[in-house]
């Protein structure tokens, strides 16, 4: 990929790059990137809709003069958000799994931060020109209309599956590609169970919630009896209160660490799905090509030979971009996870802690109040 | 005991008490021999009626009832009990405290346990294990196990509420009756919801249990005694009387007799108008609290499955995972979901079965303590008939003062005598209900108040618990997520 000379090298830090602000304009989400210049101490700021986001993810899946592009394994960029009020939680949640979830867009700004560091830290993808001027011109790309990319999603018709379980040639594929059928459906899986999760405990405070507050109600001062009785159940609507904010801060741990984690992991596993169905496109072309050529007649034989070369030197290239892609992936994945499960065991012990020792003074409180 | 010479060297005292206690000079006429014992146990000649004869009350008897009654003033409404025993049937404000204290130092201990199925299909019932542990003496041992059922149960509650409720006792009502539950572990279910089922009925007949002991009348009656300690109960019949259900029909029976009245009661006490407004609020509270606890305990429950739904996904992301140490995380980590699971549903139990349970038996409680409000309002009445009877009785006989019927003239003036007795037995029975009333509902206010902060305290201390438990399983994930090169 060193060949790519036209391309020149991005002139911000990767790991430098945060979505820093959001603001919601009716239907339109505006997302600030600031990044920071790799010679200077000089910092970047632009203004993004997604559509500029799309324009670059299309940018990239389009660049010339990338050989094996097609063997590139993609940082997956989340869908677009629909944010107006018609959409309801179902959909969105339908639409963006744990993305949806979180104050004020902040788990989708992670995810769409994600993707921007992931792109500038691909050793072939962050030479492209686009994410350079997506980062850096003050004016939005998103205007121009670019080429669009050659790649779909992948297919749900039947052709396709076919295809898709085509017998490979090279083992280090078909195990790869068996692999990564079952990571993508268990990842899959797994992010859908723990968004219920999340669901039900966010359910759960807002429940806590509203008992807390009928505790509320039954104050009444008419006698002493009355207030004794109240001071107890002020004290438990206090105490639901605790076990409200505790839920609310367990969901939201849940949501901000393994939640994203799983959610990029089993994203990224599509996107590794993507690549090797095209490479086994290819492989199917290939071997098409070949059988015409087989059958060919003397007068074309020579032409189609040339073109079976073609193809062959295409769908090599492919293959060799791909190991090398999916041995990155590989490692880079597991030191992804692995940060995200730290990150999650750590914030949930934090909060264990920190509601032990709040149900702890509650108790030596109560403990006091009634003995005497 | 030490106990019992304490409360003998009071109850001297209480006479004396009583002595000045006294109303009106009438009263000290009535003596033993209007006081007739009638038969212990529920009414069951007339059950709409639960004021069948004036002097009824007395025959509540406590064993050691001795007829002193007939020296000098006495109350004709309730015996004065001179057993060893703490009397608690008229007791001036002043002694109230010492009632307390021994509610305090109240030594039994009961627990209803291993539920048993007897018998199939339709006819099966289940038998509990009631376990009485105590050093009171009104026991004939330390300790006593029996096996009652659930009609038995009710059978108890329907002879304390017809004997008491009516003289103002907040009688403490019995668990509801469940035909869906039932008929679910007669037909042999022994799926998740019969099991909840049973252990949720086990739980709310030992509470019935402790209530009603608590009560010191209801602890010293003769039926509470024989269903904690006689091996042999003779079978309830007619249990529809007294469930929950029972309950609120007698209090509607009351209020329609209320509404009946013609005279429109007039409340001299504000006291009993403020306190029948609190309770009424209080009952619209706590039903909305319950069914917001109630809530809680769904959701609690249905966070408990998908943790467990989760923890399945991650295990088979942890065996479809190459990397050694991050599948072995992966697994470690579906571990861990599945003890919080167990912790989810431990806490649901204790959502439901401290704060829901309590908020529940209150609730019924609180139609019991309205009924007793009810029975004060009827009790009136009777009283105010009463005048309106003797007033015709009067008119009547002066009427008959110039007709020389002497027979019929005797007869009248029997008949008034007879009706200012019935005036007179009237009016104490009402001053008695209110007198009754004041004092339970101090109780059961004071008692609802120590229910509600041990609650709190044990609901705590399962918060904590968990945490701490919580704690342990983060802390030993930790390493796990660390070890992943």
């Amino acid at each position: 990929m060193e060949g790519s000379s036209a391309e020149a090298a991005l002139s911000v830090s990767a790991n430098s790059i945060r979505i820093t602000d959001v603001t919601q304009d009716g239907d339109v989400l505006t997302f600030a990137i600031a990044s920071q210049k790799l010679n200077s101490s000089a910092g970047v700021c632009v203004f993004r809709m997604y559509e500029d986001f799309d324009w670059l993810q299309q940018s990239l899946f389009s660049e010339e003069n990338l050989p094996g592009l097609q063997g590139i394994i993609f940082p997956p960029l989340p869908s677009k958000a629909l944010p107006s009020q018609s959409n309801t939680q179902t959909k969105a949640l339908k639409q963006l799994g744990f993305l949806a979830l979180g104050q004020d867009w902040q788990s989708y700004c992670k995810a769409l931060e994600f993707y921007l560091q992931q792109v500038a830290a691909h050793p072939t993808l962050c030479k492209c020109k686009a994410l350079d001027s997506f980062l850096i011109n003050s004016e939005s790309p998103g205007k121009q209309r670019g080429r669009k990319g050659i790649f779909n999603r992948l297919s749900q018709a039947v052709e396709e599956m076919r295809k898709e379980s085509h017998k490979d040639v090279d083992n280090f594929f078909q195990n790869e590609r068996n692999k990564n059928t079952n990571l993508a459906a268990s990842s899959k899986v797994a992010t859908e169970k723990l968004l219920d999760v999340v669901m039900t405990e966010q359910k759960l405070a807002v429940a806590c919630g509203h008992f807390a507050t009928s505790l509320h109600l039954c104050v009444n001062q008419d006698d002493a009896a009355a207030v004794a009785f109240s001071k107890v159940c002020l004290k438990l609507s206090d105490v639901i209160e605790a076990v409200k904010r505790n839920y609310e801060k367990v969901a939201s741990n849940n949501l901000s660490t393994l939640g994203l984690g799983l959610d990029l992991e089993s994203r990224y596993q599509e996107s590794e799905k993507e690549m090797l169905f095209r490479r086994t496109c290819k492989l199917i072309e290939l071997e098409t090509v070949r059988k015409g050529t087989e059958k060919a007649k003397a007068n074309k034989r020579e032409v189609m030979e040339a073109f079976q070369k073609a193809v062959e030197k295409e769908f090599n290239l492919i293959s060799s971009v791909a190991k090398q892609e999916i041995e990155r992936f590989h490692s880079s994945r597991v030191k992804v996870l692995k940060t995200f499960l730290i990150g999650w065991c750590e914030l949930q012990l934090n909060t264990a802690k920190e509601f032990a020792e709040l149900y702890s003074q509650h108790l030596e409180a109560c403990r006091n109040m009634y003995s005497e | 005991m030490s106990e019992e010479r304490g409360s003998s060297a009071q109850t001297e005292e209480d006479e004396d008490l009583f002595v000045s206690a006294m109303e009106s000079p009438e009263a000290a006429r009535l003596s033993a021999g209007d006081l007739s014992p009638s038969s212990n146990g529920p009414r069951d000649d007339d059950p709409d009626d639960l004021f069948a004869e004036a002097t009824e009350e007395v025959s509540l008897d406590s064993p050691e009832r001795q007829p002193i009654l007939s020296d000098g003033p006495s109350p004709a409404i309730t015996p004065v009990s001179i057993s060893p025993r703490v009397d608690v049937f008229d007791r001036s404000p002043d002694l109230d405290e010492e009632e307390e204290e021994n509610r305090d130092t109240f030594d039994i201990q009961i627990s209803v346990s291993d539920p048993e199925k007897v018998g199939d299909g339709m006819n099966a019932f289940m038998i509990y294990k009631v376990t009485t542990k105590t050093s009171l003496s009104i026991f004939s041992r330390d300790e006593v196990c029996v096996k009652r059922r659930f009609s038995d149960f009710l059978g108890l509650h329907s002879k304390l509420a017809s004997k008491y409720m009516h003289m103002g006792f907040i009688v403490p009502p019995a668990p509801e009756k469940s035909i869906v539950g039932m008929t679910k572990v007669k037909v042999g279910k022994e799926d998740l919801s019969s099991v909840e089922f049973v252990e949720k009925r086990r739980s709310a007949l030992e509470r019935y249990l402790l209530r009603t002991v608590k009560h010191p009348a209801l602890l010293k009656d003769p039926d509470v005694l024989q269903f904690l300690e006689s091996s042999e109960l003779p079978r309830a019949v007619s249990t529809q009387a007294l469930s929950g259900a029972g309950i609120l029909r007698m209090v509607n029976k009351a209020a329609d007799a209320v509404n009946k009245m013609t005279i429109k009661m007039n409340e001299s006490d504000a006291w009993f108008e403020e306190k029948q407004q609190q309770f009424e609020n209080l009952d619209v509270q706590l039903r909305k609290l319950h069914v917001s606890v109630e809530s809680l305990v769904c959701h609690r429950k249905e966070l408990s499955v998908n943790t467990a739904l989760f923890a399945k996904s991650a295990a088979m992301l942890g065996n479809s995972e190459d990397h050694t140490a991050l599948s072995r995380a992966l697994s470690q980590l579906a571990e861990v979901e599945e003890k919080i699971e167990q912790l989810h549903q431990e806490q649901a139990n204790a959502d439901f079965y401290l704060i829901s349970e309590l908020l529940g038996d209150y609730v019924r409680l609180i139609t019991a303590v309205r009924g007793v409000f009810d029975q004060r309002m009827k009790a009136w009445g009777k009283w105010q008939d009463a005048q309106l009877m003797l007033q015709r009785k009067r008119e009547a006989e002066a009427k008959l003062q110039y007709a020389s019927k002497p027979e019929k003239l005797q007869q009248a003036r029997d008949e008034i005598r007879e009706w200012e007795g019935k005036v007179q037995q009237g009016e104490r029975d009402f001053e008695q209900i209110s007198r009754n009333i004041r004092r339970e509902v101090g109780q059961f206010e004071k008692e609802r108040v120590k229910d509600f902060r041990v609650v709190i305290m044990k609901y705590l201390e399962s918060l904590v618990h968990s945490q701490q438990q919580l704690i342990k399983y983060w802390e030993a994930f930790l390493p796990e997520a660390k070890a992943i090169a």
